[in-house]
């Protein structure tokens, strides 16, 4: 049996790079990667192809300005993906997940047949979870979330899924729209051999007037009021002494404060 | 007009959303009604109407039993049209962020998960949600007619809640799912739940080795507290991932955090932000930390840690 899977990537900023100055994120020249739940999807899709015997992995990303899609997409055929599409469009972030989740549904149908959809539950950076949901509305797919295990079945496939308090088994038939967590694998790391192969991958590139789309699902869904980091009120007290003294200072001031609960 | 529509399988966040959006419909002079699904429907339909709605749709349908995300999104789309839902709130649990975006989806409308803060701003609402990693938060306006929030639990209060009129509207809705439950089981194992610890005592570089960290058990011990730490202790595998705070790991809320040699870098630190109280211990006066601490000790934890304990042993 083959398995034809088609992986939704973000391309995101490197988190571990990010200061704020001023309350402000500092997002210049911080670099972009493959999202980490992401690579996990990946990473899934790619034991599957190896547990249906064959198949074909399609990884599939929205090119947003400076966010070098075409760099990270690169990452995901290096991981093993068979060949990669890329729709290349600014703005659609910031129009809301809504009309990302459009862009993304065209460009599937674009792609042709599939047997699962992959997401990772949330993206590395915003982590709002709605794309994966939105898009198996659009295409009218059962989905399963927070997925922690998938094996494939006759015509489906059965998840265990991490939920708040329990871990639930889900079966669904394909086509299926499933979202990753990262406890379901260790994503591979690509060798030097399989980067080079990478390079000659076939990477299809659209621009939205490619996709068959009514313009006015491109419509904003949402406005940026700010994005600023919280401000912190803390008294910044230093407790001077002996490290005898300074402990008596803090005991005490814990007790004032009444943080010590008994 | 039209409604305010609240829906959470947790009774509890439920009432949350009711008790606040019965004080947000009031504002936009929109209705307020609640939906409840699935076998206990009927049971919960009168503490949603003591919460504050006015009306409470309701299907016992067995469809809804496993709480299956496509056909709850059905159900609720149904309901939504017929209550002419402006705003829809739902709880931001696990089951409710998959639900609130393609729910979104069937009503053409905007969304926004995880939402930490909500207030009206010239007339419209107002949602905070952590962005970049925890690192900012971001808030937002929904423009479209329709509009979906998810609420993370226990933003909100349940206390001061006006009761609505509470009337039942039976739905049949014919929502169907594709999806079958196999089975279910608890979470196995010994749970570290960092989210609702009163005390933390969090662990950083400063630990120079593994065995060390005795002192942090010591001191949580001794403090009725939970001992976390920052990523790098898990990267040299010390401790358990389920005890990770900050960027990849819990956001927390504690009464008090004790930061033991812990350097501040915002990759952690965005997950101590919500503490009433931090306390840090670090022997660089110049670390980060001591920016964010209520009280702070500049020194080495090799030494203050055992005074904490010899005057905690006093108590």
């Amino acid at each position: 049996m083959n398995v034809n899977i088609i992986v939704c990537v973000k391309t995101n900023p490197d988190l571990q790079m990010i200061r704020i100055k001023n309350r402000e994120p500092i997002l210049e020249a911080i670099p972009y990667k493959v999202g980490d739940l992401e690579k996990n999807a990946l990473e899934a899709a790619i034991r599957l192809r190896e547990a249906a015997g064959g198949g074909k992995i399609t990884a599939l990303t929205v090119a947003e300005g400076d966010r070098k899609a075409r760099e990270t997409i690169k990452e995901a055929l290096a991981m093993g993906a068979d060949d990669a599409a890329i729709v290349d469009a600014t703005g659609l972030s910031d129009a809301g997940q809504g009309v990302v989740a459009q862009a993304l549904a065209s460009a599937i149908r674009k792609i042709g047949a599939y047997d699962l959809l992959l997401f990772g539950e949330g993206s590395t950076d915003n982590y709002s979870g709605q794309v994966g949901p939105r898009v198996a509305e659009i295409l009218g797919l059962p989905q399963i979330g927070y997925a922690r295990k998938i094996t494939l079945t006759d015509g489906g496939v059965e998840c265990e899924r991490s939920m708040d308090d329990m871990l639930e088994t889900l079966a669904a038939p394909m086509p299926v729209a499933i979202t990753v967590v990262s406890e379901i694998n260790e994503p591979r790391i690509p060798s030097l051999m399989n980067i080079m192969k990478a390079k000659n991958k076939p990477v299809q590139e659209w621009t939205l007037p490619d996709l068959d789309l009514d313009q006015t699902r491109l419509a904003a869904q949402r406005e940026i009021v700010s994005n600023l980091a919280e401000e912190q009120d803390r008294k910044r007290l230093i407790l001077e002494g002996s490290p005898a003294e300074q402990a008596d200072s803090l005991i005490n001031a814990f007790t004032k404060e009444g943080v010590l609960g008994r | 007009m039209g409604d305010l529509l609240v829906y959470c399988e947790k009774v509890e966040t439920a009432r949350e959303l009711l008790t606040k959006g019965r004080e947000l419909a009031t504002a936009l002079d929109l209705g307020v009604s609640a939906a409840a699904l699935g076998p206990q429907a009927s049971a919960t339909a009168s503490q949603l109407g003591a919460a504050g709605a006015d009306r409470v749709f309701v299907s016992g349908s067995p469809v809804f039993e496993g709480l299956p995300v496509d056909a709850l999104a059905e159900g609720l789309g149904q309901i939504a049209s017929i209550a002419d839902a402006r705003l829809v709130l739902i709880g931001s649990t696990r089951r409710g962020k998959e639900l609130a975006p393609r729910l979104a989806q069937r009503l053409n409308a905007g969304c926004v998960t995880d939402v930490i803060s909500m207030a009206l701003e010239d007339g419209t609402l107002v949602a905070g949600r952590y962005a970049l990693g925890g690192a900012t938060v971001c808030r937002e306006r929904l423009t479209t007619d329709v509009k979906v929030f998810a609420v993370m639990p226990r933003t909100l209060t349940a206390e001061g809640a006006v009761a609505g009129a509470g009337t039942i509207v039976m739905v049949d809705t014919g929502a169907s799912s594709a999806v079958r439950v196999v089975g279910r089981r608890p979470k196995e194992g010994d749970i570290v739940n960092l989210d609702a610890a009163p005390r933390i005592v969090g662990a950083g570089r400063g630990f120079s080795k593994r065995e060390d960290l005795v002192l942090a058990n010591q001191l949580a011990e001794a403090l009725g507290a939970v001992v976390g730490c920052s990523k790098s202790l898990v990267d040299f595998e010390w401790l358990g991932e389920d005890r990770v705070i900050g960027l990849s790991g819990a956001k927390t809320a504690p009464d008090l955090y004790i930061a033991l040699g812990v350097s501040g870098q915002i990759q952690h630190t965005v997950g101590i932000n919500g503490a009433r109280l931090i306390a840090a211990i670090n022997k660089d006066k110049e670390a980060p930390i001591f920016q964010l601490a209520d009280y702070g000790i500049v020194g080495d934890l090799y030494e203050v840690v055992p005074a904490l304990l010899e005057r905690l042993s006093k108590r």
